[in-house]
């Protein structure tokens, strides 16, 4: 498993806070219930060993808002 | 070495002198644009309108200031590609693009033929305000009747909001669905329009290429700057004598901007450049008006909209009032959009206000970090850039504030 | 044996209800965007689909042990065509209509992600409908109609089904609404200057 990147659809989004709860070392939640990415990018990089994490995450999103995607950038 | 192969020449076609390249031409009916600009040449597919392009170092007009070239490159690579003229102006501040149609369409009508030529589309359209259509589709019958375009153009109008114009948007609304950005997986020159390779270019911009395309890149690049070649269109506004759309080259001090509008009105403190999206810079008047020289103020040139501010206008208000307008034409869809950009309209309005909170301009600060970067488009993150710039170009006024007084209030 | 087959019936029948509220009511509750009932945010989504699945598995054996109890009279038509049923064809209608629209959820649910945000969401409304079927259902047919047990608990299922819908009907949001608040474009005065 490589470094992947989490991908937040912004318009279904709907900040119920389950990726906050399985990734608390990627997001935290913002003055209104949504994600924010603790590295600052607007696809937050997923280290290897969290990937298993994320992936549950995009599965527990109730608005199909998550998706993991390929290597980052850079 | 490339040299435009103008099959147009014609007696009495030369290539506009003088900075008024657009705006000088003035040719609305097609016989007279014809007679000033000749023919619409010919270049095919192979890439060589493509080198001319990149040779004259266009860049974009709609506000990005992207390499028109490179945009082209990527899209002429797909199949069944689609070309968008884009003339929604959402910026309530600009009036290029309804002016630029209005005055030259077909300036622009012929850009968008050449460049589709240019990237093998098979679809063309032109996306613009209701004010505009009915001059367009008479452009576009004139040019039917005369067989003088290639692909016919489908015309769609776009919803009179500010986020209408942006890229995600635009190919929506041509889609057939609602004009508001989409979340964006591929880029539009990938999946586009109806999932089609998708080429989207501000009215301007194709003006430009129009001009480019007849008389080469070395004539373009006789106005502006080295790194940033042409003309642009701006519209200024504010504390000026005489607001309107003038044309400009890249580079020009910002006094000689002004002063093509009639000049100061009264005392200027500041300009707001690029717009509702931009930043403000000091009422510098050498201040040279091209990327390079207003990045220490980070600002761009954006779209060309130039509001100037008096001294006797306070700069928080006039800020506060803006940003209210921009929270208020969030599309509503991303909830860090929706619910940070009011809050922080509400906190520049209390730092308009006397004796206002310390901790106003931090929270303002903190804000704007937490809407940049999230949501499906730039809205937030060019707003708390807006809102950040602000703080800055009026630290003085904020310092004032907080003791009760007002530096403008002072000035009258 | 027959006994045990009518036992398994009713009991399966009963547990799934009281399932169903656990699934309608946490389904709400991923709105509330907070830990309900002291699970966190992701235990409600996750106790909402065990909760859904572990319904369909008894009503699998609910539907399977009446179709082997003679006196039930269910034929295996009637697992599919509703109302048209030997005994009870209403309300017996009523429990086939309601697999139905569970099967629908559930199936819709577990292939999600191909069928896309739009399609999935549309169908899941349909949980609204699913459970009032599944209530009547329990209520009308059987031979335990009328008891005061069942009674009962059918009554404190539809207490906690109404009151979250009402709460989702009403607020159903802890932050604020997705709609922008609107902000006069003008009106920021400040001492005359403008």
């Amino acid at each position: 498993m490589t470094d992947s990147r989490l991908h937040v659809d912004w318009t279904a989004c709907d900040g119920r806070g389950m990726c906050v709860e399985l990734l608390p070392e990627l997001l935290a939640a913002d003055d209104w219930g949504y994600p924010v990415p603790l590295d600052g990018r607007r696809e937050p990089v997923v280290p290897a060993h969290l990937v298993g994490p994320a992936r549950r995450a995009v599965n527990q999103c109730p608005m199909l808002a998550l998706r993991l995607l390929g290597r980052p950038a850079n | 070495m490339s040299v435009s192969v103008d099959t147009s020449t014609r007696p009495g076609v030369t290539a506009p002198a003088g900075r008024n390249r657009l705006l000088g031409s003035g040719a609305s009916d097609l016989a007279s644009h014809d007679r000033r600009h000749g023919a619409l040449p010919r270049f095919g597919s192979g890439g060589r309108l493509i080198g001319e392009v990149a040779d004259a170092g266009l860049t974009g007009r709609g506000g990005a200031g992207f390499p028109t070239h490179r945009k082209m490159a990527e899209v002429a690579a797909g199949r069944d590609v689609v070309v968008v003229a884009n003339a929604a102006e959402g910026e309530p501040a600009s009036a290029k693009d309804r002016t630029l149609l209005a005055y030259a369409p077909h300036l622009v009508l012929d850009g968008l033929q050449l460049a589709a030529e240019a990237v093998a589309a098979r679809h063309v359209h032109i996306y613009l305000r209701r004010s505009a259509t009915a001059g367009v589709r008479a452009a576009l019958a004139e040019r039917h009747a005369a067989r003088w375009d290639r692909l016919p153009v489908v015309v769609h109008t776009a919803p009179d909001t500010f986020v209408s114009g942006e890229e995600s948007a635009v190919v929506a609304a041509v889609s057939g669905r609602r004009a508001v950005p989409a979340d964006r997986l591929r880029r539009v020159s990938e999946v586009g329009v109806n999932g089609a390779p998708t080429l989207v270019q501000n009215v301007e911009t194709l003006a430009h290429l129009g001009l480019i395309a007849r008389h080469g890149p070395a004539w373009f690049r006789r106005q502006g700057t080295a790194d940033e070649p042409g003309t642009f269109l701006a519209t200024v506004g504010g504390a000026v004598a005489s607001p309107g759309v003038y044309e400009a080259p890249y580079g020009i001090r910002l006094a000689d901007a002004i002063a093509l509008a009639g000049g100061p009105a009264a005392p200027l403190r500041a300009v707001l450049v690029g717009g509702f999206h931009g930043g403000w810079v000091p009422a510098a008047p050498d201040l040279p008006v091209s990327r390079a020289g207003l990045a220490a103020y980070g600002a761009t040139p954006g779209a060309g909209v130039m509001i100037a501010l008096d001294t006797a206008t306070c700069g928080l208000a006039e800020a506060a009032r803006i940003v209210g307008y921009l929270a208020a034409q969030s599309a509503g869809q991303c909830g860090p959009c929706v619910n940070g950009l009011p809050r922080l309209a509400e906190t520049l309005a209390a730092l308009a206000r006397p004796r206002c909170d310390s901790r106003l301009a931090v929270e303002v600060e903190r804000l704007a970090t937490v809407v940049t970067g999230r949501g499906a488009c730039r809205h937030p993150d060019s707003t708390g850039r807006l809102a950040r710039s602000t703080l800055r170009a009026f630290a003085e006024d904020v310092t004032a504030h907080l003791s009760g007084r007002c530096v403008a209030r002072r000035a009258r | 044996m027959v006994d045990a087959l009518w036992y398994l019936a009713r009991g399966t029948g009963v547990v799934s209800l009281a399932l169903l509220t656990v699934v309608v009511v946490l389904g709400v509750g991923t709105r509330a965007a907070r830990p309900v009932f002291g699970l966190p945010r992701f235990a409600v989504g996750l106790v909402h689909r065990n909760a859904a699945l572990m319904a369909v598995a008894l009503l699998t054996i609910h539907v399977v042990s009446l179709l082997f109890d003679p006196y039930a009279q269910l034929r295996l038509v009637d697992v599919v065509v509703p109302f048209d049923a030997a005994y009870r064809p209403l309300w017996v209608g009523l429990g086939t209509l309601g697999c139905e629209l569970l099967v629908a959820l559930v199936a819709t649910s577990l292939v999600r992600h191909r069928l896309g945000r739009r399609t999935w969401r549309a169908v899941h409304w349909l949980a609204y409908a699913a459970w009032p079927v599944a209530w009547l259902h329990a209520l009308g047919t059987g031979t335990d109609r009328g008891e005061t047990w069942l009674r009962t608990v059918a009554g404190i299922c539809a207490a906690a089904v109404v009151a979250a819908v009402a709460w989702r009907a009403g607020n159903g949001r802890v932050f604020a609404d997705r709609r922008p608040a609107p902000v006069a474009a003008e009106g920021i005065h400040y001492g005359g200057n403008r």
